[in-house]
């Protein structure tokens, strides 16, 4: 065996290797877009209106009531207080404050349905899937509990049940199993929250932006952010969506980049397939007749 | 020089430093059962936030990176045909396979529904091929399973010298069907590496958002790739010149240094990567801020800047300890890059904060004082470490 | 029992004492009653029935325009002092068309006298909105209109106090599109302070109260920038509301005879107005009956106190509670999540402290060749 046979095997290895994974991104660009679900007009949602939310937390309660959660027990001065200080394991909606200055205004977390979920893409075994009306929904029976999807999802939803030995995820899923629908819309006082399809969602959205010119920020949040959510929100002119707690991202869907090079690498496993005969083959080669003794491990 | 002249250590194995592993170990096994009995948060300090602690970014993915000896050693001998690193392989296949063998069980430990593991294998049409952590968690499984069929003939070598009949028996049967399937293992165990080492670095790619730009790079798989062969070289350095010191055998530091300029350029290869990507996506700024982030990454760099250049003079070729030293240095920027990328530059957002609880860190010292005992009982018992001492090149 | 009855075998039994002679420890008892009713010192009823016992009772004249009497029938059903007690014992009632026996140009007479002699110090009550548009033409009595009669009395007057929504602030009568163009007695008596005590009808205690306290130390209560006593109206109702812990809790009924109703749950929901409207009938119900106000008797509270609010705002529309800052209980959007527990501070501090003295113990070892010994490190 020579070794400029070998050199060139290595080069060519190489060079295949960084073209790979420097190239995937771009090349599988197109692909991966077209791939990209977009909305769909069946896709239902929440609109949440900061300015009009009086902080009076009827969806927390009444979201642990119609998914039969347990409180979240805080024992303050000796007695328990059902105080959810953000989504966990009991939790799947919660109403937290945001201070800037003076003002304060409400915020509402839940899943934010996105339309391309991290959580999605991260789950191994399909335990999160886009179901019907684009909710995503979750398999507890596929479910690992590695938590892949908690480091995935931008919005810090999925929850993870760390108190117990045999845990799942707890996340919004916009109350699937209720005919009535959304728990959280049903009750709040003030339409702060209502839920329907995505399209009269951001229909809405705008009436209330053109009703009272100064008073929004004339941006919803959910259109485009993370390629668009189907939970979207309104806030206060003076209010940014960041002193919300909603993360400032681009309009590229989240998993973009990451299937990207998975798809790019392991396009119909092609590139593994023939690095590994490659590498078969030069192993074999280095390894056979009288060598052979002297390469075993 | 042969892997024939590789001999079992012997002697006692029960020193003080074992049984102080062994008392390391069984309190890490003590914490454990907090774990299994109330679950995840009585034993550990993540959070909601910081889902993943050192149970993933240290006893996964820089235990598995550290466990890369076998592999990039095997990628020298075997691929690149460099016989004479032979002697250097069987130990390094011993620490790969338990490297990776105690990654596969922290993450048993780690994830929360581990009763259920076996689907991944199982249910194909359940994968989620978008999912890095698909590829690295079948590529582990795998490769546990390839390293320690590569490390088999050390076994089957003892057995038919030594062992029982019916030892002798299968080794002497086994042995010969090993030895022709063994090609092809060997190109599994250099090819799945290659594959679950960059989908390390993919997994993080996909929360971008949360990823402090100094770490997050759309290069990420490939600088984990890169990162795990120099990891890989620099552990078989430092345990090779670890153990046989230890055990009174000299190491070939000629052999040794050798491998300097191998691991020299590659840590270039890698800094250039790294850097010249920062600059073209404007990133690099964030390295002249004075935080903790730029503090991290300049210690991170540092510790492979240095020793990489170090590795390349005539020095390194001939010190055992500068050899050393500076494996020493690239383990520990090494594995801080990788701790880094899951811990450090991962930020859910404000209120998060993380650091491993009691328990936690007494499991993680628990499973590196097993493979502690597990290393010393093999080395001991079975030939792992070449026996020959070669002249001493000062 | 049937509660009218009850009242007026309270009044009369009392008027019937006072006039067979109620001893002066009765009279005290009296006065003590009344002074804790309305939230005056003990010392109070001493004074009250030292300044009763004096010939002259402190003067009030009691008038009445665009209004429906709901005011006055409520005075009439306090019991503490009762309405007997207050008229024939505590204050001299110099006119007041309803409780009068006076008609005509009789009660017209009545009124000019009360004036003259009791010039600059009686206390003027006015109930009722007045009219303004069409120089006032809209109220006449006596062919005086409304807004001649306020003035000319006004200007004689100690103290001004306007009972009821309409006469603090226009009431009913000022509601869209307010024809008669109804407004309150302060708007009309610009420079003169006007004690306002709003509500439809108003809580008569809070009158009372002032009522007492002036004609005792001659003093008006603190008031607020609206002119309400600050005794009464400085908090919503939201703030002392029994339902609270239900609006705290998230627990809101949903509509009338559902099963939050049922349970007595917050009626935020259904648009009570509770959190922005300053009064105090959540803590003084009316007429002394436990429960004996809107939302005691599961009605939306609908803001009669408040111009903004009632007979403006829909019954059923929710409203912006007024909060001067964020809930103190709520998290915040960036709520700390995590420890650092020292112990494992310093474990983890040891470990890597350990691995790194190791291997440079092990590199200057390998840098003077040490002796050969037994024991091994992995990593």
């Amino acid at each position: 065996m020579t070794d400029i046979t070998r050199r060139q095997l290595l080069q060519g290895a190489a060079v295949a290797g960084v073209a790979a994974a420097t190239a995937a991104p771009a090349t599988a660009e197109a692909s991966a877009e077209s791939e990209a679900r977009g909305r769909q007009p069946g896709d239902i949602g929440l609109l949440y209106d900061s300015t009009l939310c009086i902080g009076c937390r009827a969806c927390v309660t009444k979201c642990k009531q119609a998914n039969e959660l347990p409180v979240d027990a805080l024992t303050i001065n000796g007695a328990p207080y059902d105080a959810p200080d953000d989504l966990n394991a009991t939790t799947k909606t919660v109403i937290q404050v945001a201070t800037q200055g003076d003002r304060f205004a409400f915020m509402k977390r839940q899943c934010m349905q996105c339309l391309d979920p991290a959580c999605v893409s991260a789950c191994m075994i399909k335990a999160y899937q886009k179901g019907p009306g684009g909710v995503i929904t979750y398999d507890q029976s596929r479910c690992l509990g590695d938590r892949y999807c908690q480091i995935a999802c931008p919005f810090n939803v999925p929850k993870f049940q760390w108190s117990k030995a045999i845990p799942i995820m707890v996340k919004c899923e916009m109350c699937r199993h209720r005919k009535e629908g959304c728990a959280c819309s049903e009750v709040c006082p003030r339409q702060a929250v209502i839920s329907g399809k995505v399209t009269d969602l951001m229909a809405e959205a705008r009436r209330r932006q053109a009703a009272s010119p100064g008073k929004y920020l004339a941006r919803i949040y959910g259109e485009t952010e993370a390629g668009g959510t189907q939970c979207l929100y309104l806030t206060a002119a003076d209010v940014p969506f960041e002193t919300l707690g909603l993360p400032k991202l681009d309009t590229t869907p989240q998993p973009h980049l990451s299937t990207s090079v998975q798809h790019g690498l392991y396009n119909k496993m092609i590139a593994p397939v023939a690095l590994y005969a490659a590498i078969g083959f030069a192993v074999w080669k280095n390894t056979r007749g009288g060598k052979d003794e002297e390469k075993k491990p | 020089m042969s892997h024939a002249t590789a001999t079992p250590v012997g002697g006692k194995l029960t020193t003080p430093f074992f049984n102080l592993m062994a008392l390391v170990a069984l309190v890490g096994a003590a914490a454990l059962v907090v774990r299994f009995g109330q679950g995840l948060g009585a034993a550990s300090g993540m959070t909601d936030g910081y889902a993943w602690g050192i149970w993933i970014a240290l006893d996964v993915v820089v235990g598995t990176a550290l466990g890369c000896g076998g592999y990039a050693m095997a990628l020298l001998v075997y691929v690149a045909n460099r016989g004479k690193y032979h002697p250097l392989v069987r130990p390094a296949l011993l620490t790969g396979a338990l490297g990776y063998s105690f990654a596969a069980l922290s993450i048993v430990v780690d994830v929360g529904r581990y009763w259920g593991m076996w689907k991944i294998p199982t249910y194909v049409s359940w994968w989620n091929f978008d999912s890095a952590l698909l590829e690295v968690a079948l590529c582990v499984m795998t490769y546990v399973m390839v390293i320690w069929i590569e490390f088999s003939p050390s076994v089957l070598e003892r057995w038919r010298s030594s062992g029982t009949p019916g030892q002798r028996t299968f080794a002497e049967s086994a042995g010969p069907k090993l030895d022709k399937a063994l090609p092809w293992i060997i190109a599994l165990g250099i090819l799945l590496p290659t594959m679950h080492q960059s989908s390390l670095g993919t997994v993080m790619m996909l929360p971008y958002s949360k990823m402090h730009p100094l770490w997050f790079s759309p290069l990420l798989p490939l600088l984990f790739l890169v990162n795990c062969l120099f990891l890989g070289y620099a552990a078989v350095i430092g345990e090779t010149t670890v153990s046989t010191n230890g055990f009174g055998r000299r190491s070939d530091t000629r052999l040794l240094g050798s491998l300097a300029p191998v691991m020299g350029w590659l840590i270039l290869f890698f800094l250039v990567l790294r850097f010249g990507n920062l600059v073209l996506r404007g990133s690099l700024p964030a390295a002249f801020v004075a935080n903790k982030y730029a503090a991290w990454f300049w210690l991170e760099n540092l510790l492979l800047l240095v020793p990489g250049i170090v590795l390349l003079g005539k020095n390194a070729r001939e010190r055992a300890s500068t050899q050393f030293g500076a494996a020493f240095a690239i383990m520990a920027g090494g594995v801080l890059y990788r701790f880094n990328t899951y811990i450090l530059a991962y930020d859910p957002g404000p209120g998060w904060s993380y650091f491993p609880s009691v328990l936690e860190i007494l499991v993680t010292a628990g499973f590196v004082a097993m493979q502690v005992m597990i290393y010393l009982f093999v080395v001991r018992r079975f030939p792992v470490l070449p026996s020959a001492t070669p002249a001493p090149s000062r | 029992m049937d509660r009218d009855a009850l009242q007026v075998s309270n009044l009369t039994s009392a008027a019937a004492a006072i006039a067979s002679g109620v001893g002066r420890r009765d009279f005290l008892k009296i006065c003590s009653l009344a002074a804790a009713a309305v939230g005056l010192p003990a010392s109070a009823a001493e004074k009250m029935a030292a300044r009763a016992a004096l010939p002259k009772k402190p003067s009030v004249i009691w008038l009445q325009f665009q209004e429906c009497t709901g005011c006055t029938e409520s005075l009439l059903r306090t019991s503490h002092p009762g309405a007997g007690e207050l008229i024939l014992d505590l204050i001299s009632l110099d006119y007041h068309e309803t409780l009068m026996a006076a008609a005509g140009h009789q009660a017209e007479k009545t009124l000019a006298e009360a004036i003259k002699e009791n010039d600059g110090k009686f206390v003027l009550v006015v109930e009722g909105a007045i009219p303004v548009k069409d120089n006032g033409n809209f109220c006449r009595i006596g062919d005086r209109t409304a807004l001649d009669m306020l003035k000319e009395t006004a200007s004689h007057a100690g103290a001004i106090i306007a009972i009821g929504s309409c006469a603090s602030w226009g009431g009913i009568p000022s509601a869209d599109p307010n024809p008669t163009g109804a407004s309150g007695a302060g708007d009309i008596l610009k420079g003169k302070t006007v004690v306002t005590i709003p509500g439809c009808p108003a809580n008569p205690y809070n009158l009372l109260g002032v009522v007492l306290q002036y004609a005792t130390f001659g003093t008006l209560p603190e008031l607020d920038a609206k002119a309400r006593p600050k005794f009464a109206y400085s908090r919503v109702i939201h703030d002392d509301c029994p339902r609270r812990a239900h609006f705290d809790a998230g627990r809101f009924a949903q509509r009338y005879g559902d099963e939050g109703s049922r349970q007595g749950w917050c009626l935020y929901k259904m648009g009570c107005k509770g959190p922005r409207t300053h009064a105090n009938c959540s803590l003084l119900h009316f007429g002394e009956v436990i429960g004996a106000w809107p939302i005691g008797i599961g009605a939306q509270c609908f803001g009669c106190t408040e111009k903004e609010l009632a007979f403006r705002v829909p019954m059923f529309q929710t409203v912006e509670p007024e909060q001067l800052g964020p809930p103190g209980m709520y998290p915040s959007v960036n709520a700390k999540h995590g420890e650092v527990s020292p112990v494992a501070t310093g474990i983890a501090g040891v470990a890597i402290g350990a691995a790194i003295g190791a291997g440079v113990v092990m590199s200057r070892k390998l840098g003077q060749q040490p002796p050969e010994k037994d024991g091994g490190e992995e990593k």
